[in-house]
């Protein structure tokens, strides 16, 4: 520790605001990264993180304030300086092109433009020298779009050396790993930091914090708030500095499962390009029970996810509904089979960004509620928007206001009382609470834990293995279009789950049935 | 004469090749274009641009080639139009393009009545000339097909080399194919995506005008309003068909070129005496619709086509 | 530079842009007036007077609105729903080719029940020929730009050997036209004395229509929903193939009825020069309006008279008359990148 306080400081920023018309992303930051080091920036969804690393990345110009690397001002606004300065950054949404190769994803922007050859055999020789000491095994003639999502953070990394990075952003890596291969990427960082390397490490998980920090900064509202060494702090208190003050998530109380509401027996999809279809799965969703599905993403969720919402037919198997067989499936049957639908992304899909309020409130029920004879009955459309907003405490100007116009969470909230609205029997909840704040966040699942109450068979797709655990009655695991048993709350450690996840006992299981 | 003579003979693929050199020069730029991620529907209206301002230059007193570089300049100055609305302001590719021809065309047959307000039929130029390639042209069948051609025709085999040479083989080309397929990887590499897509545009515009050009200072030797007739739509089939290489939308070219020679000689045929001959010049429409439903499912787009890139998205 | 949203765009904010470009759009035909050795203010002065100078000047700028409000309406229809009909121009001849042959005596009824059946089987054409593009998109997955236009050319051609075939007029002294429509199958003048037919009031009908149903009925909420977002509309359970064909059929049906509006009340009989480019004429309309069915009405009157007023012009300073398309070009090009200046402001990263 005494050792890593003299040594080099390779970056420091200073004073750094940066605005987005009234929102403040980052408010006056400043902090210091030694050589070998590894901070963590930790802070909600919304703190601000990602702003800054665009900002020391050179994708955002701050309104004030200055970063230096390595004793050096960098010039703002330019990624190509940074990269030069040897500043290297694993997005979280990765940036690779899925039909150019591995190689050519990594030297990509690395040779002159002018240049009249692209040098394809030192490029790599080089890759193979650095995954080598690294630990970084993947095919460099393979395709981007045909690699896992682990072999693509490879890449992603990969690319960052091979630009001779001395400083690595990390930007929520193990967002997409399986806990598994989050200590793989532990394991290649700490061998990196040995040599010599820097990490700026983004999360909000704060057992990884732990685990590979030297440092923690936290940031909340675009204010750096906190600095702590590892040694000198805990869980408890960085969660409490993270949201300013203690959180208490909802409680979920024991209550007897209901009769089955959903049943899949031996379900198959097809699968949608590199996506997975689902595998024979079987799944029976209770009333008045929370059913999670854990996995890493890309695993079949949308699969499993879309096959619920209508948009999907099974290609095998049984589908039933409430006891009856379903036939001919599309997203309106769903609906008017009783089934409310929270889709992964709010902002494609769930909802018309340049749709007001009310056209939004409406987007489902139009036909069956809202017209008469191809007429629209828009009076009584705008009346089901007040009340949506002010029922679920919907911060907005009015039902006239373009939904875009809204943060993510009041938009969640208003998708959330349109499908409550509708009184549903089984509830679909895919990635509720992905990017909103803890407030938000307590709000959605509070809600979701009342429906439930109500006698609601309520599914939640989540990333997140502690959301999961912590509202989840039921647990299944899905791996690669197949789905584990269902595990009963309390018999499962998150080590455990992640041994699933990463797709051991699933053969034991196919065996045993 | 019947089909087999037809499809035998020199003169028959001599017309094949020169009735694709145009289609060559403007389906590589629409390729270029598309390969960086931008559908450029100005085509149509920069090949007509491109066919008068090589021809005007020429009439004007430039040697040919001179006007070829003229072509290309307006051109690439269409690009840039092309580019600078649909790249950095990111506005619909389609409504851009189409309105872009519009405007090209209007302003070339403005010009034309400027330039030459009193002509009842445009006047004629001295155009390019076949030269045939010594040894090469001595070879039978090949030779009088591919060797005795005109200078601009070599040129179109010449660059669809020169394009494939620098998409694949440069670091240039790894950075337009990438911009195509996905811009952010292209940001993150600290390149800019706008710079390349501009640049690919403003070229690809550039080569749709030498195509237009094409026609007024090789294929024939003056300028007609609908002389271009739809080519423009023909080569964005012919790149999609080619599916998006450039090797592929040569062929593909030739191909069309061939059926479109054969379509011709046809109608001299007792084939043309029953048909109606309205028929035979639908012909290349309706294979470039056909060729697109072909290729359809099979076609591997580019991931980013027509979707524009704003960094600041949030 | 970068774009960000504006929240609240105030009403200078939504004016401004717009009015700018279609300033810009004067500034650039002045430029061209100069260069061809005119004087702008006299230009614009022999445009206006040729445009709306003189009663005979003021109905013919009418009529030429007429075929623009329904190629406008067809574009607009689509292009909201975000299906890109360029097509417009032979769905126009198609309506033109039913009402030539079922016109000159072929259904020999009174006007009262002949006229309204060759309008709705004029629609009926231009929906199909629109249909087939449509299901190509929404089955195959092939651009319907690309397809839309073929067909331009296309149905032209086949125009063409029916006006050299079947169609031809044996009274044409050999000219490709068709026979003249029975006296029953022409629109007749709204006042009798004007040279104004009725097409134009069912263009007008049309324009409000439209707007209905795009404002008050569920269709309208659909097809604005799936040109919005496709994805959100699919899954909050719009049938969106159906939308996009329902949708194709509407914009063909309107563009169709140009070319029957033309034929049955203007000319008299079918030619290959039925239409100067109404189609993509069409196009312009439709974004000068920005897609309001209304706006059409205002963009058609405004693109006739600047069309109208450039042919007087023409003829009297000696500019080419193709500064009007010129003019209107660069007024769409202008007004794609005012529209995004009313909701975006251009920052720095």
């Amino acid at each position: 520790m005494s050792q890593k306080a003299q040594a080099q400081t390779v970056l420091r920023l200073s004073n750094i605001t940066k605005r987005f018309g009234a929102l403040t992303a980052n408010d006056d930051v400043s902090f210091d990264l030694k050589r070998g080091e590894v901070i963590a920036l930790l802070g909600e969804n919304g703190a601000g993180k990602t702003t800054l690393m665009n900002i020391i990345f050179g994708q955002y110009t701050a309104d004030t304030g200055a970063v230096e690397v390595f004793g050096q001002e960098l010039p703002p606004g330019n990624p190509h300086a940074a990269l030069d300065a040897g500043v290297g950054m694993v997005h979280q949404h990765f940036t690779l092109a899925g039909n150019l190769t591995v190689w050519e994803n990594i030297v990509l922007g690395s040779q002159r433009l002018r240049s009249l050859r692209l040098d394809s055999k030192a490029a790599k020789a080089k890759i193979a020298g650095l995954a080598k000491r690294f630990h970084l095994v993947v095919d460099p003639e393979a395709k981007v779009g045909r690699l896992t999502v682990g072999e693509r953070q490879r890449v992603e990394i990969l690319k960052a050396l091979y630009r001779e990075a001395r400083i690595l952003i990390l930007d929520e890596p193990t967002a997409v790993l399986t806990p598994q291969e989050s200590d793989a990427l532990f394991a290649t960082l700490r061998e990196a930091v040995g040599q010599g390397l820097s990490v700026v490490f983004i999360s909000h998980k704060l057992h990884e914090v732990m685990a590979i920090a030297d440092r923690t900064l936290v940031l909340r509202h675009g204010k750096l708030v906190a600095e702590r060494a590892i040694g000198d702090t805990s869980r408890e208190e960085l969660a409490a500095l993270m949201v300013g003050g203690k959180v208490s998530p909802p409680k979920i109380d024991a209550m007897p499962a209901g009769p089955a509401l959903m049943r899949l027996t031996g379900v198959s999809t097809k699968g949608e390009g590199r996506a997975p279809g689902l595998q024979t799965v079987n799944l029976t969703l209770h009333a008045g029970q929370i059913t999670g599905l854990a996995g890493v993403s890309g695993n079949g969720q949308k699969a499993l996810s879309d096959l619920i919402s209508g948009l999907v037919q099974p290609s095998a198997g049984g589908f039933e509904i409430a006891g009856a067989e379903v036939a001919d499936w599309s997203p309106r049957r769903a609906l008017s089979r009783g089934i409310g639908r929270i889709p992964e992304d709010r902002h494609h899909t769930g909802t018309i960004a340049d749709f007001d309020l009310t056209e939004n409130a409406v987007l489902e029920t139009y036909a069956k509620d809202f017209a008469r004879h191809g007429w629209m009955n828009w009076a009584d459309a705008k009346a089901r928007a007040e009340s949506l907003i002010a029922t679920y405490d919907v911060r907005c100007p009015g039902p006239d206001t373009r939904i875009r116009l809204l943060s993510g969470g009041n938009m969640q909230k208003l998708i959330l009382g349109r499908v409550l609205e509708t009184a549903p029997r089984i509830i679909l909840a895919n990635q509720p609470v992905r990017g909103l704040d803890i407030g938000a966040v307590n709000y959605v699942h509070g809600r979701l834990a009342e429906a439930r109450e109500k006698g609601a068979a309520v599914l939640l797709i989540s990333e997140d293995l502690d959301e999961i655990m912590t509202l989840s009655d039921v647990i299944h695991v899905i791996s690669e279009g197949r789905l584990s048993p269902g595990f009963v709350r309390g018999t499962m450690r998150a080590e455990d789950l992640g041994q699933w996840m990463a797709g051991a006992g699933f053969a034991e299981a196919a065996h045993a049935s | 004469m019947d089909f087999f003579d037809i499809l035998t003979s020199a003169a028959f693929w001599a017309a094949a090749i020169r009735i694709a050199s145009p289609l060559i020069f403007a389906t590589l730029g629409e390729l270029i274009c598309e390969r960086a991620g931008v559908l450029n529907l100005g085509i149509e209206g920069i090949m007509v641009a491109g066919a008068f301002a090589g021809w005007i230059a020429v009439y004007m007193g430039l040697p040919l080639w001179g006007g070829v570089a003229v072509a290309f300049l307006t051109g690439m100055g269409f690009g840039l139009l092309h580019g600078t609305l649909s790249v950095p302001f990111g506005l619909s590719q389609h409504v851009v393009g189409i309105g872009l021809t519009l405007l090209a065309t209007s302003l070339t047959f403005y010009t034309y009545r400027v330039v030459l307000p009193e002509v009842s039929s445009p006047p004629k130029i001295e155009a390019f000339q076949p030269f045939e390639i010594p040894l090469l042209s001595d070879i039978p069948l090949l030779g009088p097909a591919l060797f005795s051609q005109t200078p601009l025709t070599y040129a179109a085999f010449i660059m669809a080399a020169l394009v494939a040479f620098v998409l694949y083989r440069t670091p240039l080309g790894l950075a337009v194919r990438a911009a195509g397929e996905s811009p952010s990887a292209v940001a993150a590499q600290g390149l800019s995506v706008t710079a390349i897509r501009m640049g690919a545009v403003i070229v690809g515009s550039g080569f749709m005008a030498v195509g237009g050009a094409f026609l007024t200072l090789s294929a024939f030797d003056s300028f007609f309003f609908d002389m271009v007739n739809g080519r423009g739509w023909i080569c964005i089939a012919l790149v999609v068909f080619g599916a998006w290489k450039p090797g592929k939308a040569v062929l593909g070219a030739i191909l069309f070129a061939a059926f479109d020679a054969l379509q011709i000689r046809l109608q001299q045929t007792t084939i043309g005496a029953v048909v109606p001959y309205q028929l035979f010049l639908m012909m290349p429409y309706l294979l470039s619709i056909l060729a697109l439903v072909l290729m359809s499912r099979r076609a591997e787009v580019p991931a980013a086509l027509m979707v524009p890139f704003n960094k600041g998205e949030r | 530079m970068r774009l960000e949203p504006i929240p609240d765009p105030s009403l200078a904010r939504k004016l401004l842009p717009p009015a700018l470009a279609i300033l810009g759009s004067f500034l650039v035909a002045s430029l061209l007036a100069l260069i061809a050795g005119g004087n702008p203010l006299a230009v614009f002065g022999a445009i206006v007077k040729g445009a709306v100078g003189s009663k005979f000047a003021l109905l013919e700028t009418l009529n030429r609105a007429t075929p623009l409000i329904f190629t406008g309406l067809a574009v607009a229809v689509a292009f909201r729903a975000k299906l890109w009909n360029i097509g417009a121009e032979a769905q126009l001849y198609a309506g033109a080719v039913v009402t030539a042959v079922l016109g000159t005596g072929l259904l020999p009824w009174p006007p009262a029940l002949l006229l309204p059946v060759l309008a709705l089987v004029a629609m009926l054409a231009g929906a199909l020929l629109l249909l087939g593009p449509a299901l190509l998109k929404t089955r195959l997955g092939v651009d319907e730009v690309v397809t839309t236009l073929l067909l331009n050319y296309i149905f032209l051609l086949f125009v063409s050997y029916l006006l050299e075939g079947p169609l031809k007029d044996p009274m044409g002294m050999g000219w490709p036209k068709s026979a003249r429509l029975l006296a029953e199958a022409r629109l007749p003048r709204i006042v009798d004395g004007l040279r104004l037919h009725w097409g134009f009031a069912l263009a007008l009908i049309s324009a409000v229509a439209l707007w209905v149903i795009n404002t008050r009925t569920t269709l309208g909420f659909e097809m604005r929903a799936v040109g919005q977002n496709a994805e959100a509309a699919r899954f909050a359970g719009m049938p969106v193939t159906r939308i996009m064909l329902k949708t194709a059929l509407l914009s063909g049906g309107l563009a169709a009825l140009a070319g029957f509006s033309e034929v049955s009340g203007l000319k008299g009989s079918l030619t290959l020069d039925l239409s100067p480019g109404y189609g993509y004429t069409g196009i312009v309309v439709a974004m000068l309006a920005l897609l309001h069915p209304l706006g059409v009405v205002a963009a058609a009157l405004f693109v006739a008279a600047i069309f109208v007023g450039a042919d007087a012009m023409s003829r009297a300073l000696g500019v080419p008359s193709y500064i009007a398309d010129i003019m209107l070009a660069s007024a769409l090009l202008m007004m794609v990148l005012a529209i995004l200046l009313t909701k975006f402001r251009v920052v720095r990263d």
